[in-house]
């Protein structure tokens, strides 16, 4: 069984709101002194594909960037994690180019690289969580789609899939090849690969191509804003007033406390 | 190509989101001149068409047995064939999951462009642009979406409801005869207990986040409160993925994004990305014991003490205060 993993390097979301900036100029956070991370939906993809293959030991577990030269740092990760090959697709210097360029890009690596059973993503990246790359990979290879996956069966060749819904959840049996967009679970957190291993990948190989090697030119890459563009980007401000609720025991400020409450509830 | 449609699937019934969705539809084909249409799909579409012929000018009913139920790539391209005929300027969808998963799909199929999650769609001479929140809602981004037709799907109870219409809009049904897809199905679909009533629709929320420790004080102190509320239990991220409560309850970029009147953070620390999914809800009021927790930011009113100590007193006020 083949497996394909997409990663995305990204600014890291932890950063507190106070130190967050955007350039509205260029219409992109500025990276400050934010660390750079993998998506942790991408790193959710991984582990449960990293699972997988604790089940189906033929199972071969490939990981796949679009990037700057940066991601090669999370496809190192990767590695160390006990993924067992890893490629990076070097873009032309657009930052935040837009879901179908990517999807386009990465299914043009995909192809490159081979054929695969199951092609996962995460179900959005945590900085423009646009949540289209799963999809639209599908339609670029003519593949069906599951979202919102947290655990995946494999037997005699067929999948069972368990997704996530609005209302709880729900099984899917599907035949490969199939693209499967990764949601968060208890079962899916990532491991944290050992230092040894981190300073180890580092020895692996790990292929990297540019948009050209893939047959694509830059400037159709860059056109892909025909998809969406960025027209303005911005720190909303809005910060209401908290009202903390005032007494000299516990039982008058909670008091206090629940009649605040009612006066919101009192009135539904 | 003036038209807006609005796709809705049967299942949820005429309720907050499908009601916004149509407001901000018909918003749209106002400034445009063109026609609202809808699109209902599933088991009990015929029941939701009524409803909807209301606010709309034509509903277009999926006709086909294996549409009843959703199932990821026959709707899909059911939904492919009913958009493609009718050339609209865009498609509009809810926030459910399905939509969600149909979407990207969708636009690229019919030659568009999507977008999720956003909050406000309008037209700016000829562009169509969509308001969302990025990076976990730190920051608000406008999008020009630049192929036609735009397929939207929309935080859809944040917007206001469209208004009934004098005359009723006509149903048609579209007899439709799509081929299965069986390279996916769905053979089971498991509701989670305190999934009848969707959060998105709630008008109270309790909602618990990591520091209430583990599994069982959901169960003793905040369930109770929220029994007394008539509210619904909600959770940040970090008590989902500790499991200690069901994902459906989850909060927040990556949860349900939720508008209620009262929205009660318990031992929330109020991370952007928690913040993101209640950024709609009219009031929100805390209990945590960090004055300087986000969450007091956006919050109301609050108390700065130990939950565990709040809670069970809470209780007793309200219920003294509700008689």
């Amino acid at each position: 069984m083949n497996i394909l993993v997409c990663l995305k390097q990204i600014l890291d979301p932890e950063i507190p709101a106070r130190d967050f900036r955007v350039d509205s100029v260029k219409r992109e956070a500025e990276r400050g002194s934010a660390t750079l991370v993998t998506n942790i939906f991408c790193e959710n993809a991984l582990e449960t594909a990293l699972q997988l293959r604790e089940r189906v030991s033929t199972a071969k577990i490939t990981v796949l960037s679009f990037g700057q030269p940066s991601a090669e740092d999370s496809l190192r990760k990767a590695l160390a994690m006990k993924a067992d090959a890893a490629a990076l697709v070097v873009g032309d210097g657009n930052t935040n180019p837009d879901p179908l360029t990517v999807a386009h890009v990465l299914a043009a690596a995909i192809a490159k690289l081979g054929t695969f059973d199951l092609i996962m993503v995460g179900r959005e990246a945590g900085d423009w969580g646009a949540g289209q790359t799963g999809g639209l990979i599908a339609e670029e290879l003519e593949l069906p789609c599951v979202s919102f996956v947290d655990r995946i069966e494999s037997a005699n060749g067929h999948l069972r899939l368990k997704r996530q819904t609005d209302t709880g959840w729900e099984m899917l049996e599907a035949e490969p090849p199939v693209v499967l967009t990764v949601t968060n679970d208890e079962h899916n957190v990532p491991r944290i690969p050992k230092v040894r291993d981190v300073m180890m990948s580092y020895r692996q190989p790990l292929t990297k191509w540019t948009l050209d090697d893939l047959g694509i030119k830059a400037d159709e890459a860059r056109a892909g804003n025909a998809y969406y563009e960025v027209s303005d980007l911005s720190i909303p401000q809005k910060e209401t007033r908290c009202e903390f609720v005032t007494g000299d025991t516990l039982d008058e400020k909670v008091e206090a406390f629940a009649r605040r409450i009612i006066e919101v509830t009192g009135a539904l | 190509m003036n038209d807006i449609i609005i796709s809705l699937f049967a299942s949820a019934g005429f309720d907050k989101s499908a009601q916004g969705l149509a407001g901000a539809g018909r918003r749209l084909a106002t400034e445009l001149g063109g026609q609202l249409r809808a699109i209902v799909i599933g088991a009990g579409a015929d029941s939701l068409a009524s409803e909807v012929a209301r606010v709309a000018d034509t509903v277009t009913v999926a006709d086909q047995a294996e549409l009843a139920e959703y199932q990821p790539e026959i709707c899909l391209s059911a939904l492919v064939h009913l958009c493609g005929e009718l050339s609209p300027r865009a498609v509009l969808l809810a926030g459910d999951t399905y939509s969600q998963e149909i979407a990207p799909r969708l636009a690229y199929r019919l030659g568009g462009s999507a977008v999720g999650d956003g909050v406000e769609v309008r037209m700016e001479g000829e562009a169509l642009r969509v308001s969302r929140q990025v990076y976990g809602g730190k920051a608000q981004a406008v999008l020009e979406l630049k192929r036609t037709p735009a397929v939207v799907w929309l935080r859809a109870r944040a917007f206001a409801p469209a208004v009934p219409r004098p005359e009723a809009g006509e149903i048609t049904r579209a007899a439709l005869n799509i081929q299965a897809d069986t390279r996916t199905r769905i053979v089971e679909r498991k509701r989670e207990e305190g999934g009848d009533v969707r959060l998105e629709e709630a008008r109270v929320i309790v909602s618990g986040g990591r520091g209430i420790g583990g599994p069982e004080p959901f169960e003793s102190e905040l369930k109770p409160l929220a029994d007394l509320l008539g509210a619904q239990m909600a959770a940040s991220r970090a008590a989902c993925d500790a499991g200690w409560v069901p994902p459906t309850w989850q909060v927040g970029q990556t949860g349900k994004k939720v508008t209620p009147e009262l929205y009660l953070g318990i031992a929330i620390t109020g991370a952007s990305q928690h913040m993101a999914g209640i950024s709609e809800a009219k009031v929100i009021a805390a209990v945590n014991t960090d004055s300087d927790a986000p969450i007091f930011k956006h919050s109301r009113f609050g108390i700065v003490e130990d939950y565990r100590k709040v809670v069970p007193l809470l209780r007793e006020k309200l219920a003294a205060l509700q008689k």
